[in-house]
């Protein structure tokens, strides 16, 4: 008992308000551990801790709830510390609409943008399908007979993504089937079992199971192909349509926070970002270095916001 | 039987003196973790992953393999002491498990989750080592309307347990369906009774409704009766099980596993719908009648599906390379620490890592049994608190928990709120099993239905598309026409005895 009550104290020590000087840092992910963010985030934090790079302890929270938007509305609420860092992306910012939170990312302290991935349309490998003409013209000539599905709840990129893509072939996204499964390890074995015809989901997860034939990429999202066991793949570009969808993750710290202590983080994320232990974090997890800072990243959330609330109006969603 | 060499081979990789101190330190850090309030398994991994990094493959797996037993142990030693189950998987275990706490047998209620968890782990982990490749391929063909019917048969089986008063049941019951509406709708994405705030848009955690209507409630409930009740000492019981606690515990411990395991292996099978179904075929096959009073069976079953199911994780995560689990994403992104991506090859390109780690499960399995087995007594001590001290220990217990998930303020306002229904409850003579079952199983249901309903563009038929679905729609049919002639036969055979298995639910 006296031990559990001694880690019980020890942890919630880790609670307590620091001054302003201190070299200590929070990272919040806002999803579940074992999640996209949640690799982002602790990969980006165990680079900063091995070098010990901010010369403190870092500590990770998962704040999870409402795909997101729980944890981006209590970032805004921490006006000026200076000591927080939170792993944002396209889910967070989908997420803020749909919950209805009015918290945009933008208004936040953008920090950094780390890593972008590549979406893929997966189909089982006996899939009618073998190229994504086909299933444009299946989709096109009858919305209803074609089912969709992705690893994230409406407006998370695997809901936007095929929404997007159905535009772009002119189809209207209202008519799209889309099931939201919890995740890409149900979206896969929805695949393999053929509960459903077509899966959007990021890239990465599923190297494994289209290197062993078990599924197959038909196209693939990026400007350019990806590497490795989807080079074969085309880009959507490629297959004449005209639609770029990126997934990607990046860092905010709270509003207000002041503009030397802002260079200070963005210096702290370009010095990991150098590292080499970075470098073979991205190449193990299968990221696209997409290193941007300052004004740039913020261009960039300004551009993400408006595309997700587009979609999503599209959809009456919104 | 090659595997079964390979898994000799992993064993005897993995059983060295350096790597059994490896799993002991594994076990004993996941079974703290897993009793602090607020961190299930997948935190607790989480948490401790940073520490295996820097060991070699075989070492990091069996330490590996000793936090997520000892996570999984962990939760339910707090369900049984103090009613605040850590995770969904162990709120089953609570119900009985405390009870028999109470009654001072707390010692053999945490000795029978013990020897059911190491049964249902050992047997789980060995149909993970010889049958993975072959079950993955039939859990895939398992579609929605499979789970819809499995969940079907789970809701039929709880009128079973609606209490003397059928009016109050369904009451409790739809209660819990209702609370399981609260959040985002799935496929439109539209808020459904959230009344405009944020955190409700998710679904409520399981963990916090159940902790706030059985810790909170019970609380209140004793707070405001004890000055007019006389005190109540939890007896001193016998520190070990006696031969009729063997004797009752390990026909559950099988039944459990049995339930346990297929729905971990299904790649959206889960821990709930086994550990409840586990419980309530426990009680209808009890013939004791002290459901709701403590029976050893309610423990066993519950923890062995519990175990199982978290073996039974193991299968699409190596036979397939999927993480259908919060914990399974955190194993997974650990091996690919290792350069191993996971996929339908795990199983053979990286034989000797997988057999590895199956050895690793069965050994910190083992060592789990051999360091909690001793300590259950001790546990069980705790419970000699003074009555006003102990409850203000689980109150602040089940405070800390549901603040520790988010650091959220909101989330102890939630649970305020739960523990004020749970002492409603207990005022009114409502029973609080329905209304549990009723959370866990309306979003369940729900979600499949709706993912059955849009494959198929709202034709109900699709329902029946799958054989399992069928089987099971038979059964229940059977059940439910059968069962005015089970009763009859039944009233004759026990017209003597007396029945009071039901009256205790309220408690």
């Amino acid at each position: 008992m006296l031990l559990v009550t001694c880690l019980i104290a020890a942890a919630s020590a880790c609670g307590v308000t620091r001054g302003e000087q201190s070299r200590d840092l929070d990272m919040w992910i806002p999803n579940s551990p074992g999640g996209g963010y949640d690799q982002t985030g602790r990969a980006a934090v165990g680079v900063l801790d091995r070098d010990n790079l901010t010369g403190g302890d870092i500590q990770v929270t998962n704040i999870l709830g409402a795909g997101g938007s729980v944890a981006m509305s209590r970032l805004m609420s921490e006006e000026g510390n200076g000591n927080l860092l939170m792993t944002i992306g396209l889910g967070v910012v989908g997420s803020t609409y749909s919950f209805g939170v009015d918290a945009r990312p933008q208004d936040a302290t953008p920090i950094a943008q780390l890593i972008e991935e590549q979406e893929g349309v997966l189909v089982p490998a006996d899939s009618p399908f073998k190229t994504i003409d086909d299933l444009v013209k299946a989709w096109s000539a009858d919305p209803d007979s074609v089912v969709v599905g992705g690893g994230s709840s409406p407006g998370g990129p695997d809901h936007l993504f095929p929404m997007q893509l159905a535009e772009a072939a002119g189809i209207d996204p209202k008519e799209v089937k889309y099931v939201s499964y919890d995740g890409g390890g149900p979206l896969t074995s929805a695949l393999l079992g053929e509960k459903i015809d077509v899966g959007f989901s990021g890239l990465a997860e599923f190297e494994g199971q289209v290197e062993a034939g078990e599924l197959r990429v038909l196209a693939t999202s990026g400007d350019e192909r990806a590497g490795g066991v989807f080079a074969d793949a085309p880009t959507l570009t490629e297959s004449d349509l005209d639609l770029v969808f990126l997934n990607w993750r990046g860092v905010l710290a709270p509003p207000g926070i002041s503009e030397k202590r802002r260079q200070e983080l963005i210096d702290l994320l370009t010095r990991m970002h150098d590292s080499e232990q970075w470098q073979q974090a991205l190449k193990d997890n299968g990221w696209t270095d997409a290193f941007t800072t300052g004004d740039d990243f913020d261009d960039l959330l300004v551009e993400q916001d408006q595309r997700v609330s587009s979609t999503l109006k599209e959809l009456d969603l919104l | 039987m090659e595997n079964f060499e390979l898994l000799m081979g992993g064993l005897e990789s993995a059983l060295t003196p350096m790597n059994l101190l490896y799993a002991a330190i594994g076990v004993l850090l996941g079974t703290f973790v897993g009793v602090l309030p607020g961190i299930g398994p997948a935190m607790a991994i989480a948490l401790l992953l940073p520490v295996t990094y820097r060991l070699e493959p075989t070492s990091a797996f069996i330490m590996f393999a000793g936090l997520y037993y000892g996570g999984m142990y962990g939760g339910s030693t707090t369900s049984i002491l103090l009613n605040t189950p850590g995770e969904s998987a162990s709120v089953m275990t609570a119900l009985e498990g405390n009870k028999m706490a109470r009654a001072g047998r707390g010692a053999q209620a945490l000795a029978t989750a013990a020897v059911g968890s190491f049964i249902a782990g050992t047997i789980g982990t060995l149909l993970v080592a010889f049958f993975s490749p072959a079950l993955a391929d039939v859990a895939v063909d398992l579609g929605a309307p499979s789970y819809f019917a499995l969940m079907v048969l789970a809701l039929v089986m709880t009128t079973t347990v609606l209490g003397t008063s059928a009016l109050r049941g369904f009451a409790a019951l739809f209660l819990g369906l209702t609370i399981g509406l609260v959040g985002l709708d799935l496929n439109t994405g539209q808020p459904r009774l959230t009344f405009g705030v944020t955190q409700l848009v998710d679904r409520l955690d399981i963990v916090v409704v159940a902790v706030g209507i059985f810790a909170l409630g019970e609380a209140l409930w004793v707070a405001a009766h004890l000055r007019r009740r006389p005190a109540h000492v939890t007896p001193v019981g016998r520190p070990w099980m006696g031969r009729d606690d063997w004797g009752r515990s390990w026909k559950p411990w099988l039944r459990g596993t049995a339930f346990g395991f297929p729905f971990g292996a299904l790649p959206a099978g889960g821990a709930e719908l086994p550990t409840f179904l586990s419980y309530l075929t426990e009680r209808k096959l009890s013939k004791r009648g002290d459901f709701g009073r403590g029976a050893i069976e309610g423990v066993a079953g519950p923890e062995a599906a519990n175990n199982a199911s978290a073996a039974g994780m193991f299968v699409p995560m190596l036979a397939l390379g999927l993480p259908v689990t919060a914990t399974a994403s955190v194993m997974l992104s650990a091996l690919q620490g290792y350069g191993i991506t996971p996929g339908p090859q795990l199983m053979t390109d990286h034989a000797d890592l997988v057999w590895t780690l199956l050895a690793s499960l069965l050994i910190g399995n083992t060592l789990l049994l051999v360091l909690n087995l001793p300590l259950a007594p001790l546990w069980a001590r705790l419970l000699r608190i003074p009555r006003p001290q102990l409850y203000a220990g689980i109150l602040f217990f089940a405070c800390l928990g549901a603040y520790a998930t988010n650091l959220d303020p909101f989330d102890i306002a939630l649970l305020l709120a739960f523990g004020l229904l749970g002492l409603m409850m207990r005022r009114f003579g409502l029973p609080v099993l329905p209304l549990i079952l009723g959370v866990i199983l309306g979003p369940l249901m729900e979600s499949k239905l709706r993912e059955a309903l849009t494959i198929s563009g709202g034709d109900y038929v699709v329902l029946l598309s799958e054989p399992l679905a069928v089987v099971i729609y038979v059964l229940i049919a059977l059940f439910i026409l059968g069962r005015p002639f089970i009763v009859r036969v039944r009233a004759r055979a026990e017209r003597s005895a007396t029945v009071e298995d039901e009256k205790e639910l309220v408690d």
